[in-house]
Order: C-alpha cells, then sequence, then structure tokens
C-alpha cells in the first residue's frame, strides 16, 4: 500500500500512510486507538472502494482497485473482523458457504459443502459437528470457523482484526498456532492487536501507526524489538498544551466501590469486572485507562444503575454510606451521572430539541404535578447555551443538526442539570474537533472546581494525562494500578493497561 | 445549521404563514389540514353543497367520532414504537357486555359505561403486561387480542346482536339540548360555540406572552390577527352549521366526547412528564433508559390507555347503532392506524401528535363521506383510501431522505434557495429497533473503529 490517504467529513484519518508486507510473512499493525488501524484495513479490502481514497493498493505486483469485499475477496485478501461475521442460527457448514455455495444445477450441493467443511475444520484443528450451530460455540470456536471461512475462499493474505480480544490464554495461544501455521504455507498474514506480547511472539515486522500516519516498521528480529521498544513508538507524540489547569482543591473521599464484579449479560462464566475497587474523592478528576473491551464502560454502566450486566457482588459508599443504584433512577437520586461513550446511540434521542434534551434526565425539577413548566424549560436550556456555549441559533434547533461537539455539550448540559456529584465521562471526546475538545476539557476541570466528583474514561493518553487529577488502569475487567497523575506517564500507563502484573497500591 | 443570525422580520414573509400553525417542526400537520381543505372544497363543489350540509356534517362526526378516539390512543402507541390490532375485537368486546348488562342484567346505562371502562382498564393491564413485562412484541400480543376479544364477543353474545336501551344511544346519537327561547338555531350549540371562539382568542394571547416571556422570536402580530380570524371564521360558520341544521338536531354528543379527550390527550403528551417519556421511549429507548425513564411502566400504560379508549370508542359505537353485535368494530384498528401515519407519525416511532392524527382521521372520513355522496362504490372508496395513505407517507418517506423536513414544509417556506442556510440535515436515526432482544442491548456500544 502505498501513500494511502483517507479523509472523512472534518478528519484526515489516514495521510500517506505506506505498508509492505512481504509474501508469507506476518506482519503487525500497532497504533493507539485512533491512529487508523481499521481504516487502513477498510481500504486495504475495499470496504471503502476505489476512489474514496488516495493512494495505490499494490497486490502481487499488479495494481488493485478494489470496488467491494468481493473483488478484494476474489483476489485473496480476505478481512476477519474483531465482530465476527457469523450467523449464530445457521450451521458451521452454513456459515462457512455462505455467499460462495457449492451448486450443482442451481441447487446448493450439501453434501460436497460438507466434505468440504469437514476438510477445513481439519485444518484449523476444529473437531466440532459441521452441522452444530454457531451459537453454541465458543468465541475461540467461532473464530476459528472464521478462519476457516477464509481458507475456503483461498485466500492469500488474511487480515486479523484484534483476533484474540475476547479469547481466553488457551483458545488465543491455539489461533496464534494456528496463524503461524499457515505461514508455513505460505499465507501472509496482517494482524491488529494491542497484546504487545502476542505481536512480539508471532510477528515478523510491525508497522506503527500514529495519528494516521505511518511512523516505522520494524523488523522484529534483526531490530531485536520489545515491548517498551513497540509503546515507544505508539505514544511518542509531543503533547500540546490543550488542556487546563488543575486549579480544584481535592477533598475527602466521598464515593468508593468494593469489590465490585460484573457477569457478562449473555455468558455467565465471563467476568467482565473482576472484584474491581476504587474511590473517588470531592474535586477530582479520576482517570480510567483501559484497551478497548478492558471492561471500563462495562464498569460505569454497571455501576450506574446496573444498566450493563449482571451484578454478582459488591458495595458503593456514597459519603460514608452504603447506597443501592438497582436502576437509574435510583442512581440519579443518588448524585451519579453517566454521559455514555456513544452520544448517538446511548446519550441522545436525536429527534428531539436541545431543550428538551436538556431537561430529559430530570424532568421532575421543572415539573409541578408532573406538568413541564416550558417557560423554565426554555430558560434552562438558554442558559446552558450560552454558558456551554452550544453553536445553535435557538434551543428548539433539533439536536440531530448539530456537530458531534456541540451534540457533546448537549449531553454535558443534561447531565450537569441533573447536579450530580459523581458524573461519569465515557469517551467525552471522542469523534469530536480540537477545539470543542479543549472547550470540553475547561468544563471538566470547572466541575472538578465545583466540588464533584469526576469519573474520566477515555482511551486517549494525553487527554487522561492531561485532565486527570488521578489514574486507574484496567487490565481485562480488573483495576493493575493506580497513580497519580503527575507520576504517570504513556509507557507506564500502557504496560498496566496490557498487563496484569502490577501490583494495586492502595489509594 | 444557519449560524447567520436571521434577518429581521418585514413584511409579508411565507415563513410566519407557517408560525401560524407554531414553529417550523410540525410542518407536516400545516401540508395535512392544506389536504384536508382542498378535499373539503373539492367535495362541496362537486357534490352541490352536500358535504357541507347540517345533516352530513352531523353524520360525518357521529360516523366517525369512535375511529378518531381510537386514534388518539394508536397515535401514543405508535410514538412509543409499538402497534395495537386489537382495538376493533375489544371495543365489540366492551361493547357485547356493555349491552348485555343493560338488557339482560338492567345496569343503569350510568354504571354500564363504568363497567365497560373497568373492562378496558383489565384488557389493557392484561395486553400491557404481556407486552411491557414479558417482552412480547406488541404486534404479536395485539394480533392475539383481536383474535381472543372478537371470539370473546361472539362467544359470549352467542354470535346474536343485543340491543341497547334508548337513554344509552345518548353518547353515541344524542345532541347538545337546547334550551332558553326559541331561537332559529340551537341554543346549546350556540353557546358551545361562543365558548370555543373566546378560548381560541385566550390562547393565541397567552401563546405570545409565553413566547415573550422566553424571550424567543415572536411571529409578526398581524399573523396572529390572521390566524385567529381564520381560526374564528371556522368556528362560527361551524356553529352555524351544527346549530341551524334540521329540528331537533344539533352539536353531537359524540364529537363533544372526541373534543374534550382530544384536548386532555393533546395537553398530556405535549405538557407531562408522562407524555414527554413515551416520545423518549420511542425516539431512543437506549437513552431515555440511560436518563432515569421507567421504560416498562411507559409501555404497559400506553398499551392500557389504548385498550380503555378502545372500551370508549366501542360504547359510543354501540349507541350510535343501538345494539351491540358480532361484527362490530372489524376494521377499525386499521382505520385508526391509517388516521395516524396520515397524520404524520413516524413508522419507527418517536415522532407523532394527537392533532395531526386527528387531521389525518378527517381526511379518511371526509374522503369516504363524499365519495358515497358523489355516488362512488365501496370498492373503489378502499382503493382511493388505500392510495392515499401510501402516497402521504410516501411524500414524508422520500422528502426525509431528501433531507427536508417534507414537501408541504418546502411549500410553506419557499423553494429551497430561499431558505437562508436553512438546509437541515436529513434525520438519522439510531439503527435499533425498539423491539430487540436481550442479545442486542447485551453489550454496551462501540462502534468506533480501533
Amino acid at each position: 500500500m502505498r501513500s494511502i490517504t483517507k479523509e472523512f467529513p472534518g478528519v484526515k484519518a489516514l495521510d500517506k500512510v505506506s505498508l509492505v508486507v512481504k509474501a508469507g510473512e506476518i506482519h503487525s499493525i500497532c497504533g493507539e486507538n485512533g491512529a487508523g488501524k481499521s481504516t487502513l484495513m477498510k481500504v486495504l479490502s475495499g470496504v471503502y472502494p476505489h476512489g474514496t481514497y488516495e493512494g495505490e493498493i499494490v497486490f502481487q505486483g499488479r495494481e488493485s482497485r478494489f470496488r467491494d469485499i468481493g473483488s478484494s475477496e476474489a483476489a485473496g485478501i480476505v478481512i476477519i473482523h474483531q465482530e465476527l461475521a457469523l450467523i449464530p442460527q445457521l450451521s458451521i457448514t452454513e456459515n462457512i458457504f455462505l455467499g460462495n455455495e457449492p451448486r450443482r444445477f442451481g441447487v446448493i450441493d450439501w453434501v460436497q459443502a460438507k466434505k468440504r467443511a469437514i476438510d477445513l475444520l481439519a485444518r484449523v484443528g476444529l473437531e466440532d459437528d459441521p452441522d452444530a450451530q454457531i451459537k453454541n460455540l465458543g468465541v475461540g470456536k467461532q473464530q476459528l470457523v472464521e478462519i476457516a471461512k477464509a481458507l475456503n475462499k483461498s485466500v492469500k493474505l488474511l487480515i486479523l482484526d484484534e483476533p484474540t480480544a475476547a479469547l481466553n490464554e488457551a483458545d488465543s495461544q491455539h489461533l496464534l498456532d494456528l496463524i503461524l501455521g499457515l505461514k508455513g504455507r505460505g499465507v501472509a498474514s496482517i494482524m491488529i492487536s494491542h497484546k504487545l506480547n502476542e505481536i512480539e511472539q508471532i510477528s515478523d515486522s510491525i508497522t506503527i501507526l500514529r495519528d494516521g500516519k505511518s511512523i516505522e516498521t520494524l523488523d522484529v528480529k534483526a531490530d531485536g524489538v520489545d515491548e517498551d521498544r513497540i509503546i515507544r513508538g505508539m505514544v511518542g507524540r509531543t503533547l500540546e498544551n490543550r488542556f487546563p489547569d488543575r486549579k480544584s482543591e481535592i477533598g475527602e473521599v466521598f464515593f468508593e466501590v468494593k469489590n465490585w464484579t460484573v457477569q457478562h449479560p449473555l455468558t455467565a462464566e465471563r467476568m467482565v469486572v473482576k472484584n474491581s475497587s476504587f474511590v473517588v474523592r470531592r474535586g477530582e478528576v479520576v482517570g480510567f485507562a483501559g484497551l478497548m473491551g478492558a471492561g471500563r464502560t462495562e464498569l460505569a454502566m454497571s455501576l450506574f444503575g446496573r444498566s450493563y450486566g449482571t451484578f454478582v457482588s459488591g458495595q458503593v459508599f456514597k459519603d460514608g454510606k452504603e447506597i443501592r443504584l438497582r436502576n437509574v433512577s435510583e442512581a440519579i437520586k443518588n448524585g451519579l451521572g453517566y454521559v455514555s461513550e456513544d452520544r448517538k446511540a446511548l446519550g441522545l434521542n436525536l429527534l428531539d430539541d436541545i431543550q428538551d434534551s436538556v431537561v430529559s434526565a430530570k424532568l421532575s425539577k421543572i415539573t409541578k404535578l408532573s406538568v413541564i413548566d416550558k417557560v423554565e424549560e426554555h430558560r434552562v436550556a438558554e442558559s446552558y447555551r450560552k454558558s456551554l456555549r452550544i453553536k445553535a441559533p435557538r434551543v428548539d434547533e433539533g439536536v440531530n443538526k448539530l456537530s458531534g461537539g456541540n451534540q457533546q455539550k448537549v449531553v454535558l448540559a443534561k447531565w450537569m442539570f441533573t447536579d450530580p456529584d459523581l458524573l461519569i465521562l465515557d469517551e467525552p471526546t471522542r469523534g469530536i474537533d480540537v477545539g470543542a475538545k479543549t472547550e470540553i476539557y475547561g468544563i471538566i476541570r470547572d466541575l472538578a472546581a465545583s466540588g464533584k466528583g469526576i469519573i474520566l474514561i477515555s482511551s486517549e493518553l494525553p487527554e487522561l494525562l492531561g485532565v486527570s487529577d488521578r489514574i486507574y488502569t484496567i487490565f481485562e475487567g480488573a483495576i493493575t494500578s493506580n497513580m497519580s497523575a503527575d507520576e504517570a506517564n504513556p509507557e507506564t500507563l500502557l504496560k498496566s493497561m496490557t498487563s496484569a502484573k502490577k501490583k494495586v497500591n492502595s489509594p | 445549521m444557519s449560524a447567520t443570525p436571521e434577518a429581521p422580520k418585514t413584511g409579508f414573509q411565507l415563513r410566519d404563514l407557517g408560525k401560524m400553525f407554531g414553529s417550523g417542526s410540525n410542518g407536516r400537520q400545516v401540508g395535512i389540514l392544506g389536504a384536508l381543505v382542498v378535499i373539503i372544497v373539492f367535495f362541496q363543489v362537486f357534490t352541490n353543497g352536500l358535504t357541507l350540509d347540517p345533516t352530513n356534517l352531523i353524520n360525518l362526526v357521529n360516523q366517525n367520532a369512535y375511529v378518531l378516539i381510537l386514534a388518539i390512543g394508536m397515535v401514543m402507541v405508535i410514538i412509543a414504537g409499538h402497534i395495537d390490532l386489537s382495538v376493533g375485537s375489544i371495543a365489540a368486546f366492551v361493547g357485547i357486555i356493555v349491552a348485555t348488562s343493560m338488557a339482560s342484567w338492567h345496569f343503569p346505562p350510568a354504571v354500564a359505561i363504568l363497567l365497560g371502562i373497568v373492562i378496558g382498564v383489565i384488557i389493557g393491564a392484561w395486553q400491557g403486561w404481556w407486552v411491557a413485562y414479558v417482552g412480547v412484541p406488541a404486534f404479536i400480543v395485539t394480533l392475539a387480542g383481536m383474535l381472543i376479544f372478537r371470539g370473546a364477543n361472539q362467544f359470549f353474545g352467542n354470535s346474536t346482536s343485543v340491543t341497547v336501551p334508548d337513554a344509552f344511544t345518548y353518547i353515541g346519537g344524542g345532541f347538545i339540548p337546547d334550551f332558553g327561547p326559541s331561537t332559529l338555531y340551537s341554543n346549546g350549540t350556540l353557546l358551545l360555540g361562543l365558548l370555543v371562539a373566546v378560548v381560541i382568542v385566550v390562547q393565541e394571547w397567552r401563546a405570545r406572552r409565553t413566547q415573550t416571556e422566553m424571550g424567543s422570536q415572536k411571529a409578526p402580530l398581524w399573523v396572529s390577527g390572521v390566524k385567529v380570524v381564520v381560526l374564528e371564521a371556522i368556528v362560527v360558520s361551524a356553529t352555524l352549521l351544527f346549530a341551524g341544521g334540521r329540528a331537533g338536531t344539533s352539536f353531537p354528543v359524540s364529537g363533544i366526547i372526541l373534543g374534550v379527550l382530544v384536548l386532555v390527550y393533546s395537553f398530556i403528551t405535549r405538557n407531562t412528564t408522562f407524555g414527554r417519556h413515551v416520545y423518549a421511549v420511542g425516539g431512543n429507548w437506549h437513552a431515555a433508559e440511560l436518563s432515569g425513564v421507567k421504560i416498562k411502566r411507559i409501555n404497559f400504560f400506553v398499551m392500557m390507555n389504548m385498550s380503555v379508549l378502545a372500551s370508549v370508542a366501542g360504547m359510543i359505537g354501540v349507541a350510535r347503532a343501538g345494539a351491540s353485535g358480532p361484527n362490530d368494530g372489524v376494521g377499525w384498528e386499521l382505520d385508526a392506524i391509517a388516521a395516524v401515519f396520515i397524520g404524520g407519525a413516524a413508522v419507527a416511532g418517536g415522532i407523532g401528535t394527537i392533532v395531526g392524527s386527528i387531521i389525518g382521521g378527517l381526511v379518511i372520513a371526509v374522503l369516504n363521506n363524499g365519495l358515497q355522496l358523489l355516488g362512488v362504490g365501496i370498492d373503489r372508496v378502499q382503493i382511493i383510501k388505500g392510495l392515499v395513505l401510501l402516497i402521504a407517507v410516501g411524500v414524508d418517506v422520500y422528502s426525509k431522505k431528501q433531507g427536508r423536513p417534507s414537501l408541504t414544509a418546502i411549500l410553506m417556506r419557499g423553494p429551497r434557495s430561499s431558505q437562508g442556510g436553512d438546509a437541515s440535515a436529513p434525520i438519522e436515526r439510531p439503527s435499533i429497533a425498539p423491539t430487540n432482544s436481550a442479545e442486542e442491548s447485551s453489550r454496551p456500544k462501540s462502534t468506533t473503529p480501533n
């Protein structure tokens, strides 16, 4: 791939990125969240067709112009997404041949299909009945079915996006061995992973992306690459001075979570939050660092009125007293607020206008006998529009017409209106431009200065380091470290985010 | 999104005309209202004045009051993202019990009406429980209800008709009583007309005062003036028509019931916490849940309310016919649903108004009535009604895809070029159906790459 540039409205996701993968090698791509890894792979696999990006793709010596996924697959490039693309109700065989069914006289030849399926399953080391339904398989086995499906398409270059993110140790190892085995048969792989130890273990070379640019390509054996070397490449950016001063006085501990454990809502044996304990002080911004899928959002949402997963055990104390938060309205009554990471799907009703949205989490503040005081509603929304500088001509403007940054300000206003003692912000600056980000940092610090406790969940380490007073790291559902923002740096954070070894200091 | 401040209003502007009916958001309603006026004028001309004849108007109200009452409940169900197919059967079932209670058990009409409403509450709680707490899609629950209560009606009444006493027919076929000095008109209806006329002026004055309090942009005074004059003209002529019909007739009681329900439910949907929560659940139930809305409770009461209104409609229907029969209420649910969608509600939920649905229902009613007056057979009437529904919703969907509020809103605002940067983005909906499975809600959403 030569000098690939891909722009989205307002954002340059990829900026002249080049990537060279040699035949039959395992090539890893590393970068922080948002560095452009997935976008690059979508360009390569034809999800973004030729013409929507600049630059060229040369595959096996010829320039390729993929119109869609079908044409890249025909060329032998198969991508396996993080979210598996299998249909749970269909059998293994049906899934392997979906869209590619062996036919005789226009009728699917299931005998032939099953024979080939058995052969493919043997190649990936899966001993299940090819008639078994996908939904009855574990995630690790599903991953293998995906690879069998790719092999059926006579794959030459396999792209794996976070293949081991949802797998346990044994399944991961099996998968990695399989990828090495494919390499032995001449199949090249591109692997995206956050687990640096795995990358180090199986890669031949590593390309590091940062902020949509390709920074460097390392040869693992020749350069003697280790985890620290990769981390340095990933975070080596200058921190701009775009964070407000920490002007708040940090008070007493007022919010405490003890031994919080939560089950995955569907698979009872999977714990998404494991025995986590932490504290928040008044006026303090507490950062939560973790990789995608580490359990940060799950922790936050399960605290916020059990809106995620199945509660297993744990206690919440506020001002020294234990509180119960069995549903969202109890959480709001107890002074919690949660700004979700996905404002369009979870944060806003896009059919509403600004004023409806602002008051929606605490209507009781402007109602008498459950009749809404619309003049008061308007006044409240208008005051937030001015104080948060929401760019909209009027508060009866629909929120779907606002930019991402202004939508996020509306969500912030909505939760500020509930007057929370503890405000949980989940990726509050995702997908918004730099200017609005700085404004939102200012709002966060102002809220802390007014004595509120803030939990800031973010995938952007500079943001966490710049805004937080103290940072916890989470790895696979468990809190792995607790450090003050002054003593933390991207390297130490990433280390705790990618391994469970570090000991937790007491707060 | 327009960043430039809007130019000060001077002189006549098309957009101000739109403000007669409130701010820009309900352009759709204005369009349907316009369509209604066009249809009325069309039939008035081609039926040689029969359409706006007092007797026909009274018929129109009496024949359609119950469907319009159903539309009130139906629009709330649809806003919340559900559907109710059982209302016709529920109306019939309540009708047969109420009729039997008076004919066989000698209940006084008032007690019978109370009984009917209680049955509506019980049926509603039953269906609401299945929808809200068990999580069966409303389509299935009410499809079952449609079969169950149709069967129950025929089982209970042995598939025969039960006549009701005359006193009961008052709510379906009665009129506002006349009193006082003998005039050419019905005094009761005149009084009602006067009351409505006063309320319109007071309402407009209060609306302007509220706008001043909010400091929001007001439409020029002449707009309010024109609006009041137009509305008053409609009220005066309607009053004179209803009051001046055949001796012994005036404004129908069923129309009064309908009017009161429209006022009450408009207030509920627009000005109360419950109403706001219904829109929130239909618009994005994930966001509503995370804002502390008790979704199950909202769904329960929305479904229950529909059944109560179905029982009211059923009783009015029985009162009008003078008897309850095994085929009462067949197809009512479809008329109500059609009214709601013609009135601008969104299939996916979150959008819709009571007033819009009533106007939508009136469009169907006037079409029905006018085509019959013209001697068009019931076969062709159905074809025309079907096409009207399809076109009305089709125009809406098309104009949303084009990123414009609606065809009628464009007509009201003039061509796109003169809008001054008011190009609205296409409405983006989160792609989550309200009837989702546990699987879908099991993971926190994380859709951003990397």
